[in-house]
């Protein structure tokens, strides 16, 4: 009795996996996976939103005094600690901090977050603000205040050349 | 056909007795919507439970025509809710239907709730018939959420993200849960593919889930307004003709008001960002949800936590399941209980600040006000209840229904 139904269970769990397996992301939509961007056109200073994924990231080129900004917080005043070196190294190592790209999807609940635009509130720390529920980012795209748990997530990228990036 | 209480009906009738002797639909008909003894004394509020049902058929029949025309695709739901707006015969009015009977259904599915609970519908024996309530409840917010994803509008992409968002909260699995829900990296066509075949499948899963709520009510009866059980025949009376009428004559008062949003105010209710197409890479000033989640949404931006925030908008509903154990009073009624019957309407009006508070963004007097709020709600049910129960000294019950409406009507 015990084995048939233990073999009758492993039945039922078989049989519902390719169901429930069948709901995760199309090698299609796996296959949009990464993108290309030309960084030249983007002064220092500024920033610009590009679509991966089906979500933004933002590319900021980041200026002398918001890199010490960035730099200069102590790891303890981090409600996630991350050191900003860590989030403007590409996947070959290589530390670019004139370069910050996050994802830019507010940790808490996937809005996203202003500050990119010529003109948009940037927060406390002049990094991002989230219109929807307060949470503030720094200039390494941190969290330091508000309800988000984690910082900007930092995508896999790899500069093939000082002006192009691959993201993904 | 006619027949009293009790006694097998007897159909004149040769084809309806035929098919009667083989599939006794007809004998169920005539003992559970005929001959069914109800209690006497039914005031307005328990019209809901009809009126809820007329707008579960409602809704079924215009979004079943509205299905015809709709295009689940990102690229075209959009425009093809406009088209329907705009140059389908009559989609405006199906379209107008759908969309304030979603509201409307909540209303009548609110009152009924709170009809429950004032007057202590969901004690024993009819704990299971509340618990499938709760149920029908949860169904009801998935299937309108779902719902009001398809129009492809800046708050449907939006309102989306915040909510499936939410399962991010979950410790180790979240993020995999999440991307589980949207079929890809963020949501995108995937999501609105099988939002769409879940929103037309889980109201007929509603339907199910009342029927058995019809059933378990049917077995002990209808609670009433003064939470005593009929005690004989003079207690009650038949549903038809007495509640029959009484429920028709609720439902079309309901229809009436339901009409007026629907032909004079038809986006009194909605959300004017939904009227702008769904873009991914900008988030509207302020996201919030249809005003029938408000209460929830407030609770869930009370708390300074991701984690403890979801956790707490959930368990406001979950704490529903075991409301009939919290409370300890053995009175049903709230007309019995002078203490609790006060507490009762300050949980209606705290419920109606947080909706109001879920309206507005979270940030200076809002955040203080939805915290007390929240504070209160699971104070009354965790806490007040159960006390309240053993201390409360309840008003002597009346001996019998007849007695207490007769002696109504002379004194």
């Amino acid at each position: 009795m015990v084995a048939s139904g233990a073999m009758a269970a492993v039945g039922v769990i078989a049989t519902a996996w390719p169901f429930i397996n069948n709901l995760n992301p199309a090698a299609d939509t796996l296959a949009l996976s990464s993108i290309e961007v030309n960084v030249k056109p983007i002064a220092v200073g500024q920033a610009i939103t590009v679509k991966w994924r089906g979500k933004p990231v933002f590319i900021r080129h980041r200026t002398p005094e918001e890199i010490k900004m960035a730099d200069d917080v102590k790891l303890s005043e981090l409600p996630d600690p991350e050191t900003d070196n860590a989030r403007v190294t590409d996947t070959a190592k290589k530390v670019r901090p004139e370069w910050l790209i996050v994802v830019g999807v507010c940790t808490h609940l996937g809005c996203v977050p202003l500050g990119t635009k010529q003109g948009d509130p940037r927060g406390e720390y002049d990094g991002w603000f989230c219109p929807c529920h307060g949470s503030q980012y720094d200039t390494s795209g941190r969290i330091r205040k508000g309800p988000a748990p984690k910082n900007l997530v930092v995508p896999d990228y790899l500069f093939s050349s000082d002006t192009l990036v691959k993201i993904g | 056909m006619a027949s009293s209480h009790g006694a097998p009906p007897v159909f004149k009738n040769k084809v309806v007795a035929w098919i009667d002797y083989r599939l006794p639909i007809f004998s169920y008909i005539e003992k559970e919507y005929h001959t069914f003894p109800t209690p006497r004394n039914f005031n307005y509020f328990w019209n809901f439970g009809a009126i809820a049902t007329v707008m579960l058929v409602l809704m079924i029949a215009t979004g079943v025509v509205l299905a015809t025309n709709y295009t689940p695709h990102a690229d075209m739901a959009f425009n093809s809710v406009e088209r329907i707006m705009r140059d389908v015969p009559q989609g405006w009015l199906i379209r107008y239907l759908h969309m304030n009977g979603a509201s409307f259904f909540f209303i009548a599915v609110y009152v009924h709730i709170f009809r429950g609970m004032y007057y202590g519908s969901y004690k024993a024996p009819r704990e299971l018939l509340w618990i499938l309530g709760v149920v029908i409840l949860l169904l009801m917010m998935a299937t309108a959420f779902m719902g009001y994803v398809l129009p492809w509008g800046q708050m449907s992409f939006w309102g989306a993200t915040v909510i499936t968002n939410l399962f991010s909260a979950i410790p180790v699995v979240g993020d995999a849960v999440v991307t589980w829900l949207w079929g890809g990296f963020a949501i995108d066509n995937p999501t609105l593919n099988r939002f769409y075949a879940l929103h037309y499948l889980l109201p007929f899963v509603i339907v199910a889930v009342v029927a058995l709520h019809v059933v378990a009510l049917h077995v002990h009866g209808s609670n009433n307004p003064l939470g005593i059980d009929p005690k004989g025949p003079q207690d009650t009376v038949p549903f038809h003709p007495y509640y029959t009428m009484k429920d028709g004559f609720g439902v079309m008062c309901f229809l009436i008001v339901y009409a007026a949003f629907v032909f004079f105010m038809p986006n009194a209710m909605g959300d004017v960002a939904n009227y702008i197409p769904a873009n991914p890479l900008v988030t509207p000033n302020e996201i919030t949800p249809e005003w029938y989640f408000l209460p929830f949404y407030a609770i869930l931006r009370a708390i300074p936590d991701k984690l403890g925030g979801v956790l707490c908008m959930f368990g406001a509903i979950a704490v529903l399941f075991v409301l009939p154990w919290l409370d300890t009073s053995r009175v049903r009624s709230c007309m019995f209980r002078p203490v609790y019957k006060w507490f009762m309407f300050v949980l209606v009006a705290d419920v109606l600040v947080l909706g109001f508070c879920g309206a507005h963004p979270p940030e200076g007097w809002y955040v203080p006000i939805s915290r007390i709020c929240t504070f209160y709600y699971f104070f009354h049910f965790l806490i007040l209840l159960p006390v309240l129960g053993k201390i409360e000294r309840p008003l002597p019950l009346p001996p019998s229904i007849a007695d207490a409406v007769l002696s109504k009507k002379v004194g």
